[in-house]
């Protein structure tokens, strides 16, 4: 095809005519190169940039006599993960001295962990998908700033919303972690921490104190 | 009857609007690319909700391997007249005896992710081929005899102040490898950190 300079085919005698000149340019080898870059580009190219998940941690103190802050039982939630992907959770405290609390087997399931979290976290999840839904549908207009600034501040107004203690022993995988903190951005559940496991709870998982099966 | 003859042609196409196109794809590939930088270990990230984008400038970000190998990668951070990387490998070849010349001290600035015990470094920086290299990373020590993590990321923080954390761990690397990581990170006075994630939109509906 190549026909960058291709004379006009015969020439008549007679008068002497300007060569014409084709203007075609043969643009196979730049549209061969052109090809091999954008497959290049295509292949290298990262769309999807990576997300990240903002976790604060609370802040270590060497100091003893600062206690930790007192948590009221009846709005505390343990979960407490484990290896092979499973996952407990038992309400309130689990001291000693006292009768053990039920420790529950759950999954990791939208019936599972996310059924428990939402039923306790109603109100304020309510709260939030409505003024989430008023802007999509632009009945509220306002910065994504102002969204989650309101969105703060609905987390903060109930005071009977759960406090999520979240607690992994040896065996769990960082997946499970993360799955369980992402669980909590869906459930809109406000306090939440990861925190170490306690001997007694580990007993509870190994079954060592009786506990009751899933239900 | 004579032969007709036919003028003898070329097949021509006109290839200008298939160039045209070929030019506006290029164009907007060249232009989204980021690269993607080469990394110590493939490590495939948990899926969470999360939309905010990773910072990528003025950040440290461990990565932990699907085998519990942790390797470390910062970057020379905004100021471009102070290379970070070249100063906190001084240090750090003060700490154990180790020298290190001015080329390597370049090589190393301009590489991405590591992850071998420190006196393995002069070493790894040596080593021309990339496949060769790979064999150096066997994870940064970060027991209590030897924490050479817990250094590193002082020096980090020493000579980069705003410098964010970000733990790209793999789905099935041990929590408890990540929760020494944190330790050793809160021992620094980090407290916050970015956990690398995919995102995966998911929906929670109450039922009534």
């Amino acid at each position: 095809m190549a026909e960058i300079i291709q004379a006009e085919g015969k020439q008549k005698g007679g008068k002497k005519k300007a060569k014409k000149f084709s203007t075609h340019i043969d643009m196979t080898p730049m549209v061969d190169l052109m090809c091999l870059l954008i497959t290049f580009f295509m292949l290298t190219t990262a769309f999807s940039k990576p997300k990240a998940m903002e976790i604060t941690m609370p802040e270590k103190k060497d100091d003893p006599t600062i206690k930790a802050p007192e948590i009221q039982a009846d709005r505390t939630i343990n979960i407490l993960i484990s290896g092979n992907d499973q996952i407990y959770y038992y309400f309130g405290l689990a001291d000693p001295k006292k009768p053990l609390p039920t420790l529950i087997k759950t999954s990791y399931s939208k019936d599972g962990i996310r059924k428990i979290l939402l039923q306790r976290n109603k109100i304020v999840f309510k709260a939030v998908t409505e003024l989430r839904e008023k802007v999509i549908k632009g009945e509220e207009v306002m910065a994504d700033s102002t969204l989650t600034r309101k969105i703060k501040e609905l987390k903060k107004s109930d005071k009977n919303a759960p406090i999520i203690l979240i607690k992994a022993d040896e065996r769990a995988k960082y997946k499970n972690m993360v799955d369980i903190i992402d669980e909590m951005a869906i459930t809109t559940v406000a306090n939440y921490a990861v925190v170490d496991i306690s001997p007694i709870e580990l007993q509870m998982i190994s079954g060592t104190v009786p506990a009751t099966p899933a239900k | 009857m004579p032969k007709i003859k036919l003028p003898v042609k070329t097949p021509h196409i006109d290839m200008t609007p298939m160039v045209d196109l070929f030019a506006l794809l290029l164009t907007f590939f060249m232009l989204t690319t980021s690269f993607r930088p080469q990394e110590a270990a493939i490590i495939d990230t948990p899926n969470s909700v999360s939309e905010k984008v990773c910072p990528d400038k003025d950040v440290i970000t461990i990565l932990v391997g699907k085998d519990n190998k942790v390797y470390l990668n910062f970057d020379n951070g905004k100021d471009t007249s102070i290379l970070i990387r070249k100063e906190v490998l001084k240090k750090m070849a003060e700490q154990y005896h180790l020298t290190f010349n001015d080329k390597e001290l370049k090589t190393f600035s301009t590489w991405a992710s590591f992850g071998m015990p420190a006196d393995k470094l002069k070493a790894w920086i040596n080593t021309p081929d990339s496949k060769d290299r790979e064999k150096f990373l066997t994870g940064i020590p970060m027991d209590s005899t030897d924490n050479q993590l817990n250094l590193w990321v002082r020096f980090i923080r020493l000579q980069n102040p705003n410098a964010e954390v970000a733990i790209k761990g793999d789905s099935d690397a041990d929590f408890k490898t990540v929760k020494h990581v944190m330790d050793i990170l809160q021992e620094n006075k980090v407290n916050k950190f970015n956990l690398t994630t995919n995102l995966q939109k998911e929906e929670a509906k109450l039922e009534e």
